[in-house]
């Protein structure tokens, strides 16, 4: 026996491993699994499609163009040349009453936030309050590291110069009276931008951290001054600031400004007139951009999109015709068992 | 390594001029180290320490691939360009460089150490008058260093001197040539007299001039100089190096060759690196891969210079320009930002992949049981990793016979004595019983001589021969007697022999078992024992074998003082000599001889004739002169030997079975059904070819017409061709129609098809040597291979090493096909080179066409598992692969070609940067190998009841360049699927908490999740074969990527490397959205469903074969059995002729003294083993041939 073994010295091992024979599922695409399988399908995403129409068409969105583009536009005054510190106002009214509580958001077009060079632009280190970067911030905040005095940009980068400032203010106008309307800036960031990726430096003072740096070039005040108010709203952590530095993945973009979830508005803005103070500041028309405000109500699945509804209902009804057609190929077509 | 030697040797000032001449002196250091011959270390490895990672890196970047990601991260440095971090290109490039280091070092390693333990073997150097224990790499050229008995030879040797008489020494040059059989080598007298006595040979000052260092083997040319005489020398005096010494006590011997000088180190080297077609293919798609890539760019930054004209220029508010920058510039630096984005379409893992995934599959292999042959412990290997996929894909197989065909084991199987026929067994109906392992055998225990292994069934010729029957006596007296076999007796009664072909070795083990034993031999006589009786004859004449004769007589005398002439041929040319007197006796042996034939054996005719004392002096005497005569002595012997031939009386017939390997007809009929041509080439002659071809059914007697070419002139071999050619397909064109076309690389190469030609009916043709070398040529070569095309079979005889390698080129260069070539022996060395793919029979004598080849196994019958089974599974696992591979990759680089319509061409990347460097690597690596490694459309048994699953292969069906451009039109859906549609569902909406969601970071993860579920549903759909691996690859791969996504994403990879891990946050805020969720759902299924309608619709309306015997695979558990048909008995007409595969006969060794002398005075060349496996083989007889090429040329 002993010798047999030895004999054999070279004879591979007899597993299902070796032998290709490991047991195994070997599933086909045959007429009892696609045919069926498509109905389901279809029939699953038509549910689904007609859910998400239904849900998106309870969705309110009210969109409003403030550039200012015509000459009747409410804020074509603000477009001139060396105008500053101009406020328009944007009046409009609302039918019928805007369920929840509704989001007030500012918009974007034809603003390149996803431009390769621009989206590098910003320092992450020193965004989470290191020093260190303060005084020399990260090459990638080219072209707005240091000022004309070789003075550091506190932030730096495009994206942090570039940061929407115009400013919002929301009157209901009833019998002629304007209600102030408040926006809720707090919590419209990510929780993790504002707890974990944005950090004031731990300095108190927090001006006096920014010693020896300089504001952004097109900002108007420094970034410990963006809140003064309140100390949780200041510096790197500004809720508008760290909305602004989500950049946007499209050259359409909108951003949250504020909730309306106070006093009397919190069930919904109701119908009636309201009147929009608009500190017109950013300028966009250079590059033939475009600034809305959109006020919008949300449902479990987001703000309103039709978009995914209508694609639910056709590719299922088109997996339902699918199937049909499979159905008279197999049954016309089948092809012959023998050899 | 001999190259590198030689660059180093350059460095130092060494040779600077080649070699013309080597001279040097027998122990004269300093004389001959002024010649700065190389001295006898040898080095095979690459690089040491310090050179290792340059000269790696060095080769590792000749690539082109690895050249091209390190140009891409020197693209990735400069800034303006720089649109990825160069981790992303680094990281797969470091992985692949570390991962061919590696390999490379372990092997350099085993180099080294090889090295090593070769350069320290210690060998007895004779230095200053004494025998010193040396070093191998310490001897140098004209050092005389002493051998002894199984050592290696150190260096090549001139041989002074030996132990053996006549300074005779045996080496064993396997190592070398791959021959097992020993080799005698002499000495020159004048220095074999110093014998071992050392003052002789320290006071030798011999002077050799010679060759320089050069590769042939079989040659060698040189003088030695000794006290004013001159010696000439040649191959038969030296000893190479690579050499065992055996059966030798001792031997002396001055080194003329060292180290790398050597014949052995000097025919290592230089291997054809062989490539596959998929290799040609790949080659040729990455080179269009890179055009497209190009012409993408260009795309995109013509689009950059638009968007910059139009948009970039006043959107400077925000982004403000560098001094300088103008449209022109920006566009073209984000042509190659876009370089860089893009390059995942070459993907750098490629490469790598396929290694590994020819490399499993080269395992599996080895592995293979079912290839494993228990009788000599052999499993099949795959020699080279690199050709799996072309194994599927073979169109012609070139084999040889002897030994691959056949076993090379000839048994004496049935004989015709005297009108009567022994050797089958028939039962009391009269009915032939068919002889199995479990017959009862004939007993020769009575006879203590008789050879164990013999076996016979008939116990009818026994008894005959027992009883005394003189004719029965006569034919195995002739047997006994009329042959030039050699006996050896290491013991008494163990007889063994050295016969020249084993069908002679056959005959006289016959004749040994029936009590007619051939005990011993010397030059004039021949004692055999007759029946328990010792019996010497008297050798007068050995009438030896050519062939033109195609017969060999002996003319011996015996003790009663009687003259016989015994004489053995091929039946046709001994029926023309018979004596009138025997005509009636002649037609049934012939009706016994057409059984035989039929049956496939090779059949011999005996006859003899008494001859009377007076004539027979008369005959020597001229004999003597003739043989001695200077000129026309050829002609003259024959003109004896023809006149003593004759009149002869015929004895009966012998039928020697050529036993086929097992499983031979029934592959060849499997491989035949897979398409795939199966011509024979061997150095046989044109009889047993075609013997062989019948009994292994590849020509078959219900063939329309079985051409033979044999003329000898061009014009004849021109016009046999042709009339076969207008026989088969009269209304074919005269000119082949040949279709030329450019392939390759850059289209360089410009290639030539003959097209097929369709034939109805089956047709054979057989072709011998000479007339090949006259087809082979330029202007017939067509011709001979439109003729060969058309026919079922080709069988080409007596051809010449050189031309079987000729004839693989041929159809390899003509026919676009992929050719296999199978041998076993030093004769098809030059073929399995030449063929795409070399089979190697191992386990026969020789080792050099195992050497050679890419594969080997024991059995011929294994090349159908290796062919239909593993080849064509690995084809299909890498053209699954390949066809994945591009897709997994283009789908991935599309999506940022839609994004660059959105992101102003800036070069912005769609994901992740993390997920660009990991999703080769690590996120789709492991689930394409498990794949391409496991994948099985049918299992082993299904393929080989379906052959004809084998022909897509040949076709290139499963990839090819449309079915690549059908892969990118996927992608190219995919990729839009993959991008608009995440688009279009979150272009303008937000979380369900009114915060953001069409951000940059969230749009990254939405598409890059959204492209893994894809790949992997994808990936599901092409598996056929889900083992437990392929679901631990899939889902694992798909759990990794979500694992490493929120560890990357988490806030305690961004607290400690903040600025590498942006993301943080991303997964948690966006992972929670239904809407994503309904977004990643939506897409997948437009990705797949379309995919598999398609799929469906076309496995109903046009099923390929696979689709059909999947089909039956689910309906039945198991194939059918094959229906197991008897083997048909046919009745030929057909006859072999005298069917010895040697040309010449070994009379003149014989009767030569020198001859005997040698092999008296040593033990049997071949010690048998004791297993008890080889009792149960029928004893091997090996041919002691010096040179096996001679016997194949024509």
């Amino acid at each position: 026996m002993v010798k047999e073994e030895q004999e054999l010295a070279n004879r591979p091992d007899n597993t299902a491993f070796t032998q290709q024979r490991l047991p195994a599922w070997q599933p086909m695409l045959s007429a009892g699994i696609v045919i069926p399988g498509f109905v389901l399908i279809g029939l699953a995403f038509i549910g689904i499609g007609v859910a998400l129409f239904v849900t998106s068409r309870s969705i309110q969105v009210l969109e409003l163009d403030y550039t200012g583009v015509g000459q009747n536009s409410p804020c074509y005054k603000c477009t001139y040349p060396n105008v500053s510190n101009c406020v328009c106002d944007l009046d409009f009214s609302i039918d019928s009453l805007f369920k929840g509580t509704v989001f007030f958001y500012y918009g974007l077009s034809n603003y390149f936030q996803n431009f390769r060079k621009y989206g590098v632009s910003k320092d992450d280190v020193q965004l989470s309050g290191d020093l260190t970067n303060f005084k020399s911030p990260s090459d990638t905040c080219s072209p707005y590291v240091y000022d004309s005095n070789n003075q550091p940009i506190v932030p730096c980068g495009s994206i942090a110069n570039s940061m929407f400032n115009d400013t919002f203010q929301l009157f209901q106008k009833i019998n002629g009276t304007k209600t102030l309307v408040p926006f809720d800036g707090k919590g419209i960031a990510w929780w993790t931008d504002y707890n974990i990726k944005y950090r004031n430096p731990s300095v108190t003072p927090l001006k006096n951290a920014f010693n020896s740096t300089v504001k952004p070039i097109f900002w108007s005040k420094p970034a410990y001054d963006l809140d003064i108010s309140d100390p949780a709203n200041n510096g790197f952590i500004n809720q508008n600031f760290l909305v602004w530095m989500r950049r946007a993945a499209l050259p359409n973009f909108r951003k949250l400004y504020g909730r309306i979830d106070e006093g009397v508005y919190a069930q919904g803005l109701p119908a009636g007139n309201y009147s929009l103070a608009i500190a017109y500041n950013y300028p966009v028309l250079s590059f033939d951009g475009r600034k809305k405000v959109v006020f919008s109500n949300v449902s479990w699945m987001g703000g309103k999109n039709e978009f995914l509804g209508i694609a639910y209902l056709v590719i299922g009804s088109l997996c339902i015709l699918m199937s049909i057609v499979m159905l008279i190929v197999y049954a016309k077509f089948k092809f012959p068992e023998e050899d | 390594m001999g190259s590198v030697e030689s660059y180093f040797g350059r460095l130092c000032g060494k040779e600077q001029e080649k070699e013309e001449e080597r001279l040097f002196r027998a122990n004269d250091r300093p004389f001959n180290l002024s010649y700065h011959y190389a001295d006898n270390a040898i080095k095979t490895s690459k690089y040491n320490l310090f050179s290792f990672l340059p000269l790696n890196l060095f080769e590792q970047f000749r690539r082109l691939a690895n050249a091209y990601f390190l140009f891409l991260m020197a693209l990735q440095v400069i800034p303006q360009i720089s649109s990825l971090s160069w981790f992303t290109t680094a990281v797969p490039l470091i992985l692949v460089l570390s991962i061919t280091a590696v390999k490379d070092a372990s092997d350099d390693i085993n180099r080294h150490k090889s090295d090593k333990q070769v350069n320290n073997r210690m060998v007895k150097v004779l230095i200053d008058g004494e025998l010193r224990n040396e070093k191998w790499l310490n001897v140098q050229v004209g050092d005389i260093i002493k051998l002894e008995n199984n050592q290696f030879v150190t260096a090549d040797l001139l041989l002074l001197s030996s132990s053996e008489p006549l300074n005779l020494v045996y080496v064993e040059t396997a190592e070398l040539d791959g021959e097992t059989n020993l080799k005698v080598k002499q000495a020159l007298t004048v220095t074999g007299d110093m014998g071992d006595s050392i003052d002789a040979l320290a006071g030798f000052n011999g002077e050799v001039r010679c060759e320089p260092p050069n590769n042939r083997l079989d040659k060698f040319k040189g003088t030695l100089t000794l006290d004013g005489q001159t010696y000439s020398l040649d191959n038969d005096k030296v000893l190479l190096r690579g050499c065992t010494l055996r059966n030798t006590e001792w031997c002396f011997g001055v080194v003329i060759f060292g180290g790398p000088d050597t014949k052995l180190m000097q025919n290592s080297g230089k291997t054809t690196f062989k490539r596959t077609s998929i290799d040609h293919l790949m080659n040729v798609l990455v080179l269009c891969i890179f055009g497209f890539l190009a012409s993408m760019c260009t795309v995109l930054a013509i689009g950059n210079g638009i968007w910059e004209v139009r948009e970039g220029s006043v959107f400077t508010a925000f982004l403000p320009r560098e001094q300088g920058a103008d449209a022109a510039l920006s566009s073209f630096l984000s042509f190659w930002s876009y370089v860089i984005i893009l390059n995942t379409v070459v993907p750098i893992s490629l490469y790598v992949s396929v290694e590994i995934i020819r490399l499993g599959n080269s395992f599996f292999i080895d592995w293979d049981r079912k290839m494993y042959y228990p009788k000599n412990d052999t499993p099949a290997q795959a020699r080279t990793t690199t050709l799996n996929e072309e194994l599927g894909q073979i169109k012609y197989i070139f084999s040889d016979k002897t030994g691959t065909l056949t076993q090379n084991i000839m048994t004496f199987n049935r004989c015709s004595i005297n009108g009567k026929a022994y050797g089958e067994l028939f039962d009391f109906s009269g009915q032939r019983v068919e002889i199995t392992e479990k017959t009862a055998r004939v007993d020769f225990s009575w006879n203590q001589l008789a050879d164990p292994k013999f076996t016979f069934h008939d116990h009818s010729l026994l008894e005959t021969v027992r009883e005394g029957n003189p004719e029965a006596q006569a034919f195995f007296r002739l047997l006994a007697l009329c042959h030039t076999v050699m006996p050896e007796e290491k013991k008494e009664g163990e007889l063994y022999y050295q016969a020249q072909s084993p069908d002679e070795g056959a005959l006289v083990t016959a004749a040994r078992n029936f009590g007619f034993v051939f005990r011993s031999r010397t030059p004039e006589t021949i004692t055999a024992m007759e029946m328990g009786r010792t019996v010497t004859y008297e050798l007068l004449a050995v009438l030896d074998f050519n062939n033109v004769r195609k017969r060999m007589s002996v003319i011996v005398r015996n003790p009663e003082g009687k003259l016989t002439l015994y004489c053995k041929g091929a039946d046709t040319i001994i029926f023309e000599r018979l004596h009138p007197s025997c005509n009636k006796l002649k037609e049934a042996t012939i009706g016994h001889l057409n059984e035989y034939a039929g049956d496939g054996l090779r059949t011999l005719a005996l006859a003899y004739k008494p001859l009377d004392d007076s004539y027979m002096d008369k005959w020597r005497q001229r004999h003597h002169e003739a043989s001695t005569a200077m000129e026309g002595r050829e002609e003259r012997l024959d003109e004896l030997y023809e006149e003593i031939e004759k009149d002869l009386l015929l004895l009966g017939a012998t039928a020697v079975e050529d036993k086929l390997q097992d499983g031979v007809p029934q592959t060849i009929e499997q491989l035949a059904k897979a398409d795939i041509k199966i011509w024979v080439l061997t150095g046989d002659k044109q009889e047993t070819a075609e013997n062989i071809g019948y009994s292994c059914n590849m020509l078959r007697e219900e063939m329309r017409e079985i051409f033979v070419v044999a003329a000898n002139t061009a014009e004849g071999v021109k016009e046999e061709l042709q009339n076969a050619r207008r026989k088969m397909c009269p209304e074919a064109a005269e000119e082949p129609s040949v279709k030329k076309a450019r392939a390759g690389l850059f289209w360089l190469q410009k290639t030539e098809t003959v097209q097929d030609e369709k034939v109805d009916g089956d047709y054979g043709l057989v072709i011998n040597g000479h007339s090949l070398a006259f087809a082979l040529e330029k202007n017939l070569q067509l011709e001979l291979l439109r003729t060969a095309c058309m026919c079922q079979t080709v069988i080409c005889c007596r051809v010449t090493p050189l031309q079987k390698a000729q004839v693989v080129q041929l159809v390899k260069k003509y026919k676009q096909a992929v050719t296999l070539a199978i041998g076993d022996g030093a004769n098809d060395v030059s073929m399995i080179k030449a063929a795409h793919i070399g089979v190697g029979i191992s386990g026969q004598e020789g080792m050099q066409a195992v050497l050679s080849s890419d594969y080997s196994f024991a059995q011929f019958r294994y090349l159908q598992r290796l062919l239909l089974v593993h080849g064509r599974w690995s084809y299909l696992r890498m053209c699954k692969f390949l066809q994945y591979f591009f897709y997994k990759n283009f789908t991935f680089t599309f999506v940022h070609f839609w994004y660059a319509f959105f992101c102003g061409f800036s070069a912005q990347t769609v994901y992740d940067e993390w997920f660009i460097t990991l999703y080769n690597m690590v996120y789709t690596a492991l689930p394409v190998l498990g794949m391409s490694i496991f994948d099985q459309d049918v299992n082993d048994r299904w393929s080989f009841q379906y052959p004809q699953l084998y022909t897509p292969g040949q076709l290139n069906q499963y990839f090819s360049k449309k079915a690549f451009v059908l892969c990118m039109m996927h992608s190219c859906y995919s990729s839009l699927i993959l991008f608009f549609i995440p688009w279009a569902a979150m272009h303008d909406t937000v979380r369900d908490d009114g915060k953001d969601l069409a951000d940059y970071q969230s749009f990254a993860l939405l598409a890059q999740t959204c492209l893994l579920i894809v790949m992997n549903i994808q990936l599901c759909l092409d598996t056929y074969y889900w083992t437990a691996v392929n679901h631990f690859f899939i889902w694992g791969s798909l759990a990794a990527y979500f694992a490493i996504t929120l560890t990357m994403y988490s806030n305690g990879m961004f607290l400690i490397f903040t600025s590498s891990f942006p993301f943080i946050g991303t997964a948690r805020n966006s992972l929670n959205q239904p809407n994503v969720w309904l977004t990643i759902f939506l897409t997948s299924l437009l990705c797949i469903l379309p995919v598999v309608a398609s799929r469906f619709v076309f496995i109903q309306l046009r099923p390929t074969i696979n689709d059909k015997v999947r089909q039956k695979v689910r309906k039945e558990a198991l194939p059918a059995p094959a229906p197991r048909r008897p083997p048909a008995r046919r009745i030929s007409t057909r006859r072999s002729g005298y069917a010895f595969s040697h040309a010449q006969g070994y009379g003149d060794l014989v009767t030569s003294r020198r001859f005997l002398l040698k092999l008296r005075s040593r033990p049997p060349l071949f010690t048998q083993t004791d297993s008890p496996l080889a009792l149960n083989e029928p004893q091997l007889y090996r041919t002691i041939a010096e040179d096996p090429e001679e016997s194949q040329s024509p």
